[in-house]
């Protein structure tokens, strides 16, 4: 009780210490709320539209007047779901095969020597600066003679759209799984190969598990660029039942985003559901692919 | 040999000898790749077969060649790194190295609307346009037939049946019991009953729509149904004349020559069929974009706003990104993590939701934006050409600034800690210590991301598609190009793939331009990160 406290000017007084705190660390947090609220704003607001039994554009700028489930029930009277199940379809498939037959060439890229090896990797990192989607006119004109044939694989097939994303596989994958796999210790493989492992039980036993974090990020980056791809899905896929979620939600508001809107904002929430957990899930693995990505180039 | 090396060579073996030379029967593994190959098998022979029916002689070369390829690869020895690199290179060529040279091939031919298939397609074509039922022409009494989904007709021609599709030219099928009746049954068809034709209007319109053709040659005309009981001899009132190349409308007593230079069909006065045929016409459609008034004024707008779009974009989120991530790589700030995921949420949100996302939140009108931050004034966002270009950098920098926060956090962290110590002892300032020694070191990591996605945002089609559509559109021209068009979405419209008129040539010369220019960015930036590699070393 006797003991002199602080007195309260010294806590309100700008003391040299405070002053160097405010300068080097302080300033920081005010720019952290300000960074936060752009970087979160619009998508509070989309949920807060969502949520609005208002439905249109022009009612839906306070947020959280009122808060209803009417919006996500009306998606159940679209296409919407079935949009929804196509693109995770699409992009799932796409992302499967994108790691699968990346990892593998990585392997042989790795860890054999072969005639052709150094040619084929740099004419790789060549076709890969080219990018698939300028070529679309060729992908649709090609789809069109392959569809004669095999109607699997033309015009308005969900499996022609797999593999046209899946010819973008090898190109844009393949060197960063490269740069991993050079960094796992050959002698790993060559003890059980001593043991007598065959080279397939090395690459699907022993490497690929070693991958696991270059195959997350590679699974995610192939999931999410097949997930927002429109002008590929766009010009393939031309019936409604074989939309995906890209094509049909710039279908719904082209024209009327106004009077959609609710409806719009509710699609907008489910779809990102999914890309939005692989992304959290994965963020150990995603910022140190970035990084990865960063350093290997 | 030392018994170290011995020792290496040859490890002691566990009891039982080395694995590796005891055959272990059938694997699980050989039984699983067994069973993938013949479903391979399966699907490429069907392919093959389907391939054959259709007369498609380059895709019956290829899936041969892949399917034999496959066959050897897998069940050889040898050709061990193909079996790891064959399915990825199986998609590669059929569906990005193909492309790549068809685009190049349709960029030198006349292939679009008018303009889509072999001249003898295109004769084909004008001819069938031109049918008409002549008053003379004869009538015969007629069966439906289907099989399968394939429709045909079936007719009486006095006591002879006959039977035709429209693949199929009409062939004599046997001698029928009297000659005015319509055939009752054909053999290998089924006769459609006509109550099941009245009953159903759908196969009513492809019956109506059906035409048989007599002979295989265009100028006999065909036979074709309005009820479906009677069919009826139509004949073109045009002639192809193959030795002479020419077409001869009957009626008016033109004469259409054949024009192998631009695919038409001219007229002495110089109108054309409707119809003509894909040739290579050279330079003409890179020319076309750059003299022809109607697309060389926007273009030329839309490839400065391709650039700009794409430097601008790259340099805004690449400032802001290093900026945030010098600013918070700092132990002293509390909830770095929480921050970092907050700032992961705008690149985790799929681009194309987050695009018309944006295009609701800046509508002039009703839109948030105007609403909350400029107190309800009526800003044009997405009408006014600046206006709109600030808005596609802006969501653009919204959507991307996470990127570069999470890539420069990363670099900054790998950078050695001693230099910037040893900066700091010999007095340099923050600014000098950022400059000479964090941004030279960062870029040699960053540079190459920086190039590979200003090459993404030099064709980033669906931000500029969901946000603007490319408007507010320019007045005059030829396609519906607007201020904020990339050069892709340009491509796209013009393309006609969506629909209308199609140039699929100039739109490939197009297309082509974009990789020529990409192609010499990413050499600029191979050279530029060997130099900035040299720093380091």
């Amino acid at each position: 009780m006797s003991a002199p406290t602080a007195s309260p000017t010294r806590t309100f007084a700008l003391t040299p210490r405070r002053a160097r705190w405010w300068a080097e660390v302080g300033w920081k947090y005010p720019l952290a709320v300000v960074m936060a609220f752009f970087a979160v704003f619009p998508l509070v607001y989309v949920l807060s539209a969502s949520l609005n039994p208002r439905g249109n554009l022009s009612g839906s700028s306070a947020l959280f007047s009122e808060v209803t489930l009417e919006n996500f029930i009306r998606l159940g009277s679209t296409s919407f779901w079935i949009w929804m199940l196509n693109t995770l379809f699409i992009a799932t498939a796409s992302a499967i095969g994108a790691v699968l037959m990346g990892a593998a060439a990585a392997y042989a890229f790795s860890r054999f020597r072969f005639r052709g090896r150094r040619t084929s990797l740099t004419s790789l990192l060549i076709i890969q600066m080219f990018p698939q989607t300028v070529a679309f006119i060729a992908v649709f004109l090609m789809l069109l003679a392959l569809g004669e044939v095999v109607p699997a694989l033309g015009i308005n097939s969900k499996i022609a759209l797999i593999c046209v994303y899946l010819g973008g596989a090898l190109g844009a994958n393949t060197f960063l799984m490269y740069g991993f796999i050079n960094t796992i210790p050959t002698e790993i493989d060559e003890s059980a190969k001593i043991d007598g492992a065959s080279h397939a039980q090395i690459f699907w036993q022993l490497i690929l598990p070693l991958m696991r974090p270059v195959l997350a990020v590679v699974f995610l980056l192939a999931f999410v660029s097949a997930f927002g791809d429109f002008i590929l899905a766009k010009i393939i896929l031309t019936s409604e039942d074989n939309w995906t979620l890209a094509v049909g939600m710039y279908q719904w508001v082209s024209n009327q985003l106004a009077t959609r809107w609710g409806l719009f904002a509710a699609g907008a929430v489910v779809a990102s559901i999914p890309v939005l957990v692989l992304f959290l899930t994965l963020q150990r693995y995603v910022v140190g692919g970035l990084v990865q990505g960063a350093v290997k180039g | 040999m030392t018994a170290e090396s011995t020792r290496r060579t040859r490890p002691t073996l566990p009891a039982g000898g080395s694995h590796a030379r005891n055959w272990r029967g059938l694997g699980g593994g050989f039984l699983l790749k067994l069973a993938l190959m013949a479903l391979v098998n399966a699907l490429g022979v069907s392919v093959v077969l389907s391939a054959i029916a259709a007369e498609s002689w380059i895709i019956l070369a290829v899936s041969v060649v892949l399917l034999v390829a496959a066959d050897v690869i897998y069940f050889t020895r040898r050709a061990l790194p193909l079996k790891y690199l064959f399915p990825g290179l199986v998609f590669l060529l059929a569906f990005q190295v193909f492309t790549l040279g068809y685009t190049g091939y349709v960029a030198f031919t006349n292939y679009g609307t008018g303009h889509a298939g072999s001249q003898q397609q295109a004769v084909d074509a004008a001819l069938i346009q031109a049918e008409r039922r002549l008053d003379d022409s004869p009538s015969y009494p007629l069966a439906v037939v289907q099989r399968g989904d394939e429709l045909g007709f079936a007719i009486n021609d006095d006591g002879r049946l006959r039977v035709g599709t429209a693949e199929q030219p009409l062939r004599d099928a046997g001698a029928l019991p009297d000659s005015s009746s319509a055939p009752a049954s054909v053999p290998g068809w089924d006769v459609v009953p006509r109550a099941l034709l009245l009953g159903d209007a759908e196969l009513q319109e492809q019956v109506a729509s059906l035409r048989v053709p007599i002979s295989a040659d265009a100028n006999d005309g065909s036979l074709r149904t309005r009820e479906g009981s009677t069919a009826a001899v139509y004949r073109s009132s045009l002639v192809w004349d193959e030795q002479a190349q020419t077409i001869t409308d009957v009626d008016s007593g033109v004469v259409y020559t054949a024009d192998p230079s631009t695919g038409n069909f001219v007229a002495a006065d110089g109108s054309t069929l409707p119809t003509g045929w894909i040739v290579t016409v050279g330079f003409d459609n890179f020319l076309r974009a750059f003299t022809d008034q109607r697309y060389s004024v926007p273009l030329l707008q839309v490839t400065g706003w391709t650039f700009a779009f794409a430097a601008l974009t790259v340099f805004t989120s690449f400032a802001l990104g290093l900026f945030l991530a010098i600013v918070f790589n700092d132990e002293r700030v509390r909830a770095r993590r929480v921050l970092r995921t907050l700032f992961l949420f705008p690149y985790a949100f799929p681009a194309f939701m987050s695009a018309l996302l944006w295009r609701g939140m800046l509508n002039s009108e009703f839109g948030i934006v105007n609403d909350l931050f400029f107190f309800g004034a009526d800003i044009n966002w997405l009408g006014d050409p600046w206006l709109a270009r600030l808005a596609v950098i802006w969501v653009n920098l919204w959507l991307s600034f996470p990127y570069w926060f999470l890539v420069c956090l990363g670099a900054l962290q790998s950078l050695p800690g001693e230099t910037l110590e040893a900066a700091t002892i010999d007095g340099a300032g923050p600014w000098r210590r950022f400059r000479s020694i964090t941004l030279p070191l960062l870029l040699v990591s960053t540079a190459p991301l920086a190039i590979a996605s200003f090459a993404f945002n030099f064709n980033n089609f669906t931000i500029i598609y969901m946000l603007t559509s490319g408007g507010p559109y320019f007045t005059g021209g030829a396609a519906q190009l607007g201020a904020t068009d990339l050069l892709i979405s340009a491509i796209y419209k013009i393309s006609g793939v969506a629909g209308g008129t199609a140039d699929y040539g100039l739109a490939s010369a197009l297309s082509i331009i974009v990789f020529l220019v990409i192609g010499a960015i990413s050499a600029l930036a191979f050279r530029q990160t060997r130099k900035l590699e040299e720093i380091q070393s």
